[in-house]
């Protein structure tokens, strides 16, 4: 959309559980970066920092908070090992990240 | 008359993680009317053709997900009559005064066994559409602004004791089951749709592991062009759609399922059959699931069942 005013900067984000590796901008999500170009590896879930689905212990490298996390599923503890929403956390450099959202159900098929 | 006792929904409050965002959001994009606020900082909306002063509520909150769904009742007399049945069947309650919400009555407030505060209301200021109430318009500005919607239609709360919840709408309140998804033993119900009126469903409930979770509140759309133009909408504004657009089997309304900037998941629905509390349940067995939610890609969608706020 439109014309960007400066050339964005795009990190590396490598998932360990799956070694799947992918491009993301240091202007948008964790999440975002991931789902827009197709790759898998972090459930997506409600992408508004509500629902804990896409939630990553950050491994490596360094993040800034971009929304509000539902305190719920984000406890101060959380925050300050890493144990953040992908959906509200933008990368500052090289990322790595273990995935630990799960998509629970009462009910299994 | 046919339609006594509890009417309709009337309103749902919401909390949001960034009150101002999520204002904007509901306004300007959905295009609800916004209707004011309190001195608690909340901020009240209705749908363009919906006539009482309020129906969606939002409030700041650390935590994403539902306060309490109201209802409101054909009068005092039955608020007061579904108090004391409530009561009767060992559900407690109480009593929170007029003027507590703006324009809004004295309520009944409850806890079903899926962890849900329900409310109970009979008086809400009529503060109308602004069509007048002789010889009025069919639309105007505000009903062409955003998604939309002419009111706030149903809910579904998920939550583990779905039976409990289930057995106080249709034993206390009046409720009847038109539609349930159903696990493979062929009777533990995964998720009921239950109306008080014409409408497929005026709440709805699915079983999941945590307690007094909303899974969406929805919005009625007048028509499937309309549902569409949400879907342009939503993604000229960077909304996060989770299913659709398509119709579900379940219900046979047309439907997106998107969120709003907190992770609240809302819906914007439209059509589905008139339903009456003589007709026949309609069954879903869960393997059936894929096309009961959405007939059209007859996929699996694993959101449903697993994202909740």
């Amino acid at each position: 959309m439109g014309v960007q005013a400066e050339p964005r900067t795009a990190v590396m984000v490598r998932i360990t559980d799956t070694g799947e590796s992918y491009k993301c901008h240091t202007d948008e999500s964790l999440l975002t970066g991931m789902h827009r170009m197709g790759k898998r590896g972090i459930p997506v879930g409600c992408r508004g920092g509500g629902c804990s689905v896409c939630k990553v212990q950050v491994v490596a490298g360094a993040y800034s908070q971009i929304r509000a996390m539902s305190r719920e599923y984000v406890s101060e503890e959380d925050l300050a090992h890493g144990r953040v929403l992908a959906c509200c956390v933008a990368p500052r450099g090289e990322i790595e990240l273990a995935v630990i959202g799960k998509l629970n159900k009462a009910v299994t098929r | 008359m046919a339609v006594t006792g509890v009417l309709r929904p009337g309103h749902a409050q919401i909390r949001v993680l960034n009150l101002e965002e999520d204002v904007k959001f509901y306004r300007d994009v959905f295009g609800l009317v916004e209707q004011g606020r309190d001195a608690q900082g909340r901020v009240y909306f209705k749908a363009w053709d919906e006539r009482d002063h309020n129906s969606v509520i939002l409030r700041q909150a650390d935590t994403a997900g539902i306060d309490f769904f109201g209802f409101k009742v054909d009068s005092v007399a039955t608020l007061n009559k579904l108090e004391g049945d409530l009561n009767a069947y060992g559900v407690k309650t109480e009593r929170v005064p007029a003027g507590e919400m703006l324009a809004t009555g004295e309520r009944v407030r409850f806890e079903v066994p899926t962890g849900h505060v329900i409310e109970l209301y009979a008086e809400k200021k009529d503060v109308g559409n602004g069509l007048g109430y002789s010889n009025p318009a069919p639309w105007n500005k505000q009903s062409e602004t955003g998604f939309a919607p002419t009111r706030m239609d149903h809910a579904l709360l998920g939550g583990g004791d779905l039976d409990g919840a289930r057995d106080i709408f249709i034993n206390v309140l009046g409720f009847y089951l038109t539609e349930e998804v159903v696990a493979e033993d062929g009777k533990t119900q995964i998720a009921v749709w239950l109306s008080c009126s014409n409408k497929t469903h005026d709440i709805a409930f699915v079983r999941c592991p945590e307690n007094g979770k909303l899974h969406h509140v929805s919005y009625w759309i007048e028509t499937w062009e309309k549902v569409l133009r949400a879907a342009d909408l939503m993604s000229m504004n960077d909304v996060p759609v989770d299913i659709g657009p398509t119709r579900h089997g379940i219900t046979r309304g047309a439907t997106i399922y998107a969120f709003d900037r907190s992770g609240n998941r809302f819906e914007t629905f439209s059509g589905g059959y008139i339903s009456y509390p003589d007709m026949h349940v309609l069954t879903w067995p869960i393997q059936h699931l894929p096309e009961g939610l959405d007939y059209a890609q007859r996929k699996l969608h694993e959101t449903f069942l697993t994202v909740f706020s």
